[in-house]
């Protein structure tokens, strides 16, 4: 038998350890070993943002991350979103413009706009939507999703 | 008597024909005597049908009944997504 | 009374507006449980041994290594999934389908499967199974599947629907005629007649969340098998069938799910996971990858067809034919049959005849795709239309008004059309802002019209009334995209009472009557109409509550918004008792209070919609891009319009894909080429306009609200609004989907030459 890495890291907020084998995916640990399954694994191969978390605060697909590529650093992932009982803007909105139907992508979504309206806290719609190009939905057309992300920014810029 | 269209697949089970005269009053007697006088229409029942009467498409309620004179078409059963 | 589902013009209070779905917290935050979020103590991981040809003979399976290796609990074959199915010809192809047996019938059929403690484990030992095959010729093309000499794929399959019967087997699964009136004499009395043949290519319902199960069963017989699926209840029958289990003791429960549009109405791989779960006697999880999604699932049909239309100057259609070839993958299916039934749907047609033929090729079993088949006929259609049209000189909106469907009119498929939307879709379009937008340069604009059929079926609903008052709702129809939301909207209407106050759940199989999955657009029709029938039983039983409680005759009870009130000077000293009362009273007046329906919900009503679309394309490239798009759909009533919208927007956006982007593409060795999201792309987020909706409501007859089915219809008209947007542009007509930059690029140059 393989043993495996011990790996210390930080996973929103909270300090996490786990054993992982060096071939797993950030995602498979997320998912199989630490029960955080609101990531979601629509390809596995990076072309769908399902999976999608923040490394340090980057964007990124953690089907594409090794799991012992997180030693040492902070993990972000949908179930960090919200601040106690109170949701996060963004999450507030998804659901306020019926941005979800079937809502496999929306934690994926989530992160994505998250790590947009950091950087970017007034993006025009095209901006909004090159930035979650890397991100499929198969249910919305995007029409509610570009809303619910645009009514967020408003709604943090007046904060 | 009813004048039973059969479209599709159906037409080829009653040798050809557009339609043929049943009598009957309720969907399952319309069904057991076709069955009766065409044998071949098992296979296209197993198969599933739909029937419509006088527009509305009935796929499950075979107790419905067929008023005198109606519009009576037997279509194939139709899948959706 | 309770029971009567035909439609009475009323004022709604809660339906028709848009309050936030109960499940929307759980979507939002990561908690809600799809296919592949459960875990299961001692579970085991699945994986599947899939073919890598296109066509094979499997001569000896030798899975002798793979059984002796450590981790590994069980190894199946088709020999651990017997055919109990007893001359049942659907279910033999399907259970063939799900496990080869003496041959593999396209590249990605599954022959054999592991379980073990880990995915690792599990792969290792895959290796370790041999297969050995003889390769035999296969064929993957439509077209190439019906010429003479031709690679049988099925030597069971005999034509049907041809008399006299056939005497040797063929590729041609179904023959489906359609139509009335005479169509040579049509033609004749033609003064322009077009005949253009059309091809599209395959593409897949391509929903994000892969197939996954997590399958028990003991050695007693019992089951349980938690999955991702548009119908449990169905699974269930047919999971029982195929491993000859008992229904009653196979519990199926429904995750939420990430997307089905008809590709989670079949069973695929679930057999496999209980199959394995018996055999191992642990509980096995199995997940497909996106390669296998792709590879092993039903996608839609590729098609070829020949469209012919006949009409006089003034603009009448004297005549209409069409042969539709659709490839069923390699088991028959209905797919050509429904082609030729939606085809020309549309039109007020004298003179009218389709022929649909069902065609049996080396490529996955073909599984129902929103609408299925109707986009690829409508997008012959629409496109002859234009060509029609712009023949005679009219206007092709006008051309479109002149021959619509109305009511009374005898349907291209056999009845006759109640009231029905086409003519008001089609004036709306007249009217439309879009239509008088300006376009920039480089952009063309077209529209086209689609239908569907839209079915109910078999529904069974609970609604228990709690002793506070608030109402669980119980359905066994899965919620594919807030349907809870728009069910509890009707309860709530129903009752009188807050929005708030209804829960509504999505029983497992062991919890309720058997219900008939979420497709063909009944999902809301059906158990709308049960909720309606369920809330209505209810009040009766309040009624009689109140009847008790006031000791008076329940025939001077009346139930008027959340409250039961004794009618009649007599009584006039009674206050009303609302649901709140009579629940908090129910132990001293008969114990709980419930409302149950179990129907066969018939009388769906047709759907129709019609779309515009802008599109730009650049002159050097043949690059393309959709600049504004607009859904016109008739939704019967729309309970809850933001996912009436939502439903018109993705279905929209689907059809844009597939118009532009999205194909199968096999090699020469009948391998798909491109089983992943990265050479199958479907539209992002910057790939599309905002797409406006526009909802009519035109009652259906047959539902108490007057709904309709909204699911579906709206991928059908984008394939040819495309298609005459690029032809308003380029002066080219398209007639291969999809209409890619090199396919566009190559039309210009010929026509050019
Ligand atoms: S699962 Fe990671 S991008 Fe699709
Ligand atoms: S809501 Fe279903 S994939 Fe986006």
């Amino acid at each position: 038998m393989m043993a495996g890495t011990l790996v210390s890291t930080m996973i929103n907020g909270d300090a996490t350890e786990f054993v992982c084998q060096t071939g797993e995916t950030l995602l498979e640990v997320l998912r199989n070993r630490l029960g955080l399954t609101g990531s979601k694994e629509g390809c596995g191969t990076g072309d769908c943002g399902a999976c999608s978390v923040t490394l340090d605060g980057r964007l990124v697909c953690s089907c594409l991350v090794l799991g012992v590529e997180a030693q040492g650093r902070e993990v972000g992932t949908v179930e960090g979103l919200a601040d106690g009982d109170s949701l996060h803007p963004l999450q507030s909105n998804f659901i306020k413009h019926a941005a979800l139907q079937c809502g496999i992508c929306t934690p994926g979504f989530l992160i994505a706009s998250k790590a947009l309206l950091d950087r970017n806290s007034n993006p025009t719609d095209e901006e909004i939507r090159f930035a979650l190009a890397g991100n499929l939905c198969r249910c919305t057309g995007y029409d509610k999703i570009v809303r619910a992300v645009r009514a967020t920014a408003t709604e943090l810029r007046k904060k | 008597m009813l004048k039973v269209c059969l479209s599709g697949p159906l037409k080829s089970a009653a040798d050809g024909a557009a339609s043929v005269l049943i009598s009957a009053a309720t969907i399952r007697e319309l069904l057991r005597e076709l069955v009766k006088q065409y044998p071949q229409m098992q296979i296209q029942l197993d198969d599933g049908i739909a029937v419509s009467v006088n527009g509305d498409i009935f796929r499950d309620n075979w107790s419905q009944e067929i008023p005198e004179g109606a519009e009576v078409f037997l279509l194939p059963r139709i899948q959706g997504g | 009374m309770a029971d009567d589902p035909k439609f009475k013009n009323r004022k709604f209070k809660a339906v028709g507006t848009r309050p936030p779905r109960p499940d929307g917290l759980d979507k939002v935050t990561g908690r809600a449980k799809y296919g592949a979020d459960t875990f299961a103590p001692g579970q085991l991981v699945a994986l599947v041994l899939r073919s890598p040809h296109a066509h094979a003979q499997i001569k000896r399976i030798d899975t002798s290594k793979a059984e002796k290796l450590k981790g590994v609990k069980a190894v199946i074959t088709s020999k651990d999934l017997p055919d109990v199915t007893n001359g049942d010809r659907d279910l033999y192809d399907t259970l063939e389908n799900c496990l080869a047996r003496d041959r593999a019938l396209y590249d990605g059929h599954a022959v054999a499967a592991v379980a073990a403690i880990d995915e690792l484990t599990a792969r290792k030992a895959l290796k370790l199974i041999r297969v050995t095959y003889k390769v035999l010729p296969h064929v993957t093309d439509v077209d190439a599947a019906m010429k003479p000499g031709a690679p049988i794929v099925q030597p069971r399959v005999y034509t049907r629907g041809v008399s006299p019967k056939p005497k040797s087997p063929s590729n041609v699964a179904k023959v489906s005629e359609f139509g009335h009136g005479d169509v040579e004499a049509g033609f004749k009395a033609a003064d322009v007649v077009v005949e253009k043949s059309y091809k599209t290519e395959q593409t897949h319902q391509g929903y994000i969340e892969p197939h996954a199960c997590l399958a028990s069963v003991g050695p007693d017989g019992h089951g349980e098998l938690w999955v991702t699926t548009q119908g449990h209840f169905v699974y269930r029958n047919t999971c029982a069938a195929l491993l000859g289990m008992d229904v009653a003791k196979l519990k199926v429960t429904a995750s939420e799910i990430g997307g089905g549009f008809g590709g989670k109405t079949h069973v695929w791989m679930e057999p496999i996971a209980l199959a394995l779960s018996r055999k191992a006697n642990r509980p096995v999880k199995l997940e497909m990858t996106r390669d296998e999604v792709f590879r092993s699932t039903g996608p839609t049909s590729s098609t070829s067809i020949d469209v012919k239309i006949g009409v006089k100057k003034n603009g009448t259609i004297t005549a209409a034919s069409a042969e539709l070839r659709y490839q069923d993958g390699a088991f028959p299916g209905i797919w050509a049959m429904l082609g030729a039934m939606t085809a020309y749907a549309c039109y007020d047609l004298k003179n009218v005849k389709t022929i649909g033929y069902d065609v049996l090729v080396n490529r996955p079993k073909v599984a129902a795709y929103r609408a299925p088949s109707a986009p690829m006929a409508a997008f012959a259609v629409e496109s002859t239309i234009n060509e029609v049209a712009a023949k005679i000189g009219m206007d092709p909106v006008d051309f479109r008004i002149k021959n619509a469907a109305k009511e009374g009119t005898k349907s291209s498929y056999g009845p006759t059309y109640g009231p029905i939307g086409i003519g008001p879709t089609l004036a709306a379009v007249k009217k439309h802002p879009h239509m008088r937008g300006k376009l920039g340069k480089n952009q063309g604009r077209g529209m086209a019209c689609g239908f569907w059929f839209n079915f109910g079926g078999e529904t069974c609903t609970d609604l228990n009334i709690g002793v506070d008052g608030t109402v669980t709702l119980t359905v066994g129809t899965v919620d594919v995209g807030g349907a809870r939301a728009s069910l509890s909207l009707i309860a709530a209407e129903e009752l009188g009472i807050p929005y708030e106050r209804v829960k509504c759940n999505i029983a497992d199989t062991g919890s309720l009557g058997h219900n008939h999955m979420t497709d063909g657009s009944r999902g809301t029709f059906s158990s709308g109409m049960s909720t309606i029938f369920a809330a209505r039983h209810a009040i009766e039983e309040l009624c009689q509550r109140a009847a008790n409680t006031w000791e008076i005759p329940v025939k001077d009870v009346v139930w008027h918004e959340g409250n039961a009130i004794a009618k009649g000077k007599k009584h006039k000293q009674l206050q009303p008792l609302s649901l709140g009362d009579l629940a908090a009273g129910s132990e001293n007046t008969g114990g709980p209070i419930a409302g149950h329906s179990q129907i066969v919900a018939d009388g769906a009503g047709v759907s129709f919609a019609s779309h515009i679309c802008d599109i730009e394309v650049d002159p050097e490239t043949s690059a393309t891009k959709v600049v504004r798009y607009t859904v016109i759909q008739d939704a019967g009533k729309a309970i809850h319009p933001d996912y009436v919208e939502g439903q018109f927007q993705g279905g929209a956006a689907q059809g844009i894909g597939w118009a532009l982007n999205e194909e199968y593409i096999y090699g020469d060795d009948g391998r798909l080429q491109n089983p992943g999201f990265l050479d199958y792309r479907i539209p992002v987020c910057s790939d599309l306009p905002f797409i406006d909706t526009q909802i009519l409501e035109i009652p259906n007859p047959n539902h108490p609200y007057g709904i309709r089915g909204v699911g579906e219809t709206s991928i059908v008209p984008p394939l040819a609004a495309i298609g005459n947007a690029l032809s308003d542009i380029t002066g080219v007509r398209m007639t291969h989907v999809p209409m890619s930059p090199p396919r566009i690029r190559k039309a210009i140059k010929e026509k050019q030459a």
